[in-house]
């Protein structure tokens, strides 16, 4: 039972993530990813010490507001002239150091380590369960997951037409009247909470990872978007149960086994992808040589 | 109280080369920071920086020591790795440089936390301090890493001011460079190696998480302040050594926090002075020039008004008829 609810914890992560993810991939913007799922710390830590609980509540409050911060100041040193990837860097850095010292002063009350930040507790998800009406329903994590994962997911629905136009012509899409800084506001916001959410049980190096790799993975295997996140959502979910499992047996950290398998997944999809593939397109371009 | 403390502190000879290594080194990362921002590679130190983690635990699993100059040869192996992975996906495939930073980024950290835990789960011996690496603590560092630093961060830092006019030309016009017959490639890999060198020595005392820091802070700090390149090189070593010494003394003398965040803190701070001071680029200077420039249109509409006699100015055109 146990394993099913880690594996179903982290499964739920990979898919919100990996279906944001897609958008970041798309818009280039796959750094303000990592810079968000860095920066939310301070976030966490300053509610958790107002409001002197665990509560994922405010946790998720003050993270969130922290994500939406960091695209702010990285909007406006971007727009004051620094170039976009220095300021991306400057300000995760300065907020992420503003956290790990916090957690350092308040180790005593601050009942988060910093190895924990970084790779996280997945294995301590099956016994943070929650109670409803005296029933046991299961771990916290899971239902802060799902939760999230439906409202990301019924916001890209809702307005997917919205989003694709944004990700691929901003241009156009301000031509013909969308708010493209609201959708690019909210998509950023919908970042910060899912970080918030996988940030307690998976650590901060997974949620980039989950960001990044697998949609970029499906990138290379389709040219529909609606395939494209469908497949992200696959590589993400393929890519960590694949690596729990090889977590259980090399007895290594999960976050990092899961990872490593979905750069494994990305690895197959670059060499042998049918249509981006590298080992394909040579071949292809071999046989075209030598039928001319 | 605190005086003695100071006092006590900067007398100690270990602390003293404590303190000269984190000033070299906020030095070298400060000027090769300045040849990657304008190279718009910022993020590329921290990819490199998290790709370091794998390479140093591979060295040490290899060869069972924590001597600093295995961790260099394996976090260069390691970052060259990555180099030359990114370069590949961007080339090859449709995926963009940010994302490929990104995957190269967290699958090569994920790597290394797999292969920290196995290093921590298997018994060979004396790995206590391996897991500093992520946020640094230059107080747990013995005098020969010490040293080591400090030698390796000058070499750099002679090594930048040696090939200083090439790095200049390749980060402004990389194609005049070649037409004048420098071996970019070569030298692209260099700077590329340099970083890597830089990284790999300042994991101990700032942490891999938080090197990348020291290498973008600093250099955008000096564009603020300047337009020439030389300048900007020099400030840029100056902030990263300011940085490197206010969080190494903070370090060590409130003990338990470590160097890196505090480092990274200072340079934020130096960044923000730079920000709101800065001379032309500078927030208080831009609101000076905009507010004397709206004096001086508003005066010459004044005196425009007074001249024509138009309705605008009613009080100075019942002057005007009297004269």
């Amino acid at each position: 039972m146990n394993d099913f609810w880690i594996l179903l914890t982290a499964g739920l992560v990979a898919c919100s993530c990996s279906l944001l993810g897609c958008f970041l991939v798309l818009r280039r913007m796959a750094m303000i990813g990592d810079a968000i799922s860095h920066s939310v710390l301070p976030g966490i830590v300053i509610a958790f010490l107002l409001s002197g609980s665990r509560d994922s509540f405010w946790m998720m409050l003050g993270a969130s507001v922290l994500g939406l911060i960091t695209v702010f100041l990285i909007q406006l040193f971007q727009q004051s002239g620094v170039q976009s990837d220095a300021s991306i860097g400057v300000v995760f850095t300065a907020l992420f150091s503003v956290g790990v010292v916090l957690v350092s002063l308040f180790t005593r009350q601050v009942d988060l380590d910093l190895d924990c930040v970084l790779y996280g507790e997945i294995i301590r998800v099956p016994w943070d369960t929650m109670t409803w009406a005296g029933i046991d329903i299961g771990p916290k994590a899971v239902w802060s997951l799902g939760l999230v994962l439906l409202l990301s997911g019924s916001v890209l629905g809702l307005f997917f037409k919205q989003f694709k136009l944004c990700s691929f012509d901003p241009a156009m899409a301000a031509a013909v009247g969308i708010p493209v800084a609201l959708f690019h506001y909210v998509l950023m916001g919908l970042v910060s909470v899912t970080t918030v959410a996988s940030f307690e049980s998976v650590g901060a190096i997974l949620v980039v990872g989950m960001l990044v790799v697998p949609a970029a993975t499906a990138y290379l295997l389709t040219e529909r978007l609606g395939t494209m996140i469908l497949y992200s959502m696959l590589t993400g979910v393929i890519s960590s149960t694949g690596g729990y499992y090889i977590s259980v047996w090399l007895d290594a950290s999960i976050a990092g086994c899961m990872i490593t398998a979905a750069g494994g997944l990305f690895l197959l999809a670059l060499l042998f992808s049918p249509s981006h593939g590298v080992i394909w397109r040579k071949w292809r371009q071999r046989r075209m040589e030598q039928t001319a | 109280m605190g005086s003695i403390d100071w006092l006590g502190l900067l007398v100690d000879p270990n602390t003293q080369w404590i303190l000269l290594g984190s000033i070299l080194l906020g030095l070298s990362s400060g000027v090769l920071g300045s040849f990657a921002y304008l190279r718009k590679q910022s993020l590329m130190g921290d990819a490199l920086a998290h790709a370091a983690l794998p390479g140093v635990c591979i060295a040490f699993m290899l060869t069972g020591s924590k001597s600093i100059g295995f961790f260099l040869i394996g976090a260069a192996a390691a970052g060259l790795i990555a180099t030359f992975g990114i370069g590949f996906v961007t080339r090859n495939t449709r995926i963009k440089q940010d994302s490929a930073l990104g995957i190269v980024l967290s699958v090569f950290f994920g790597l290394g936390i797999v292969l920290l835990t196995q290093i921590q789960h298997g018994d060979s011996g004396n790995q206590s301090g391996l897991d500093k690496f992520l946020f640094g603590q230059a107080a747990s560092m013995v005098h020969s890493d010490v040293v080591v630093m400090a030698a390796v961060a000058l070499l750099l830092v002679v090594a930048c001011s040696l090939l200083f006019k090439e790095f200049k030309l390749l980060s402004f016009d990389s194609g005049f460079a070649k037409g004048l017959g420098y071996p970019v490639a070569l030298l692209d890999q260099l700077l590329m190696f340099l970083i890597v060198v830089a990284v790999v020595v300042g994991i101990q005392a700032v942490g891999v998480v938080l090197m990348s820091a020291l290498l973008i802070t600093p250099a955008v700090s000096a564009r603020y302040w300047t337009e020439k390149v030389g300048v900007m090189v020099v400030l840029s070593g100056v902030f990263g050594s300011i940085s490197g010494l206010i969080g190494t003394v903070a370090s060590t003398a409130a003990n338990n926090l470590p160097t890196g965040p505090l480092s990274v803190l200072a340079a934020t701070m130096l960044f923000v002075v730079s920000v709101i001071f800065a001379p032309r680029r500078g927030v208080v200077s831009k609101a000076l020039l905009q507010w004397s420039v709206r004096k001086s249109v508003l005066q010459e509409k004044k005196r425009a008004g007074a001249v024509l006699g138009t309705s605008s100015v009613p009080a100075q055109r019942g002057e005007e008829g009297q004269a």
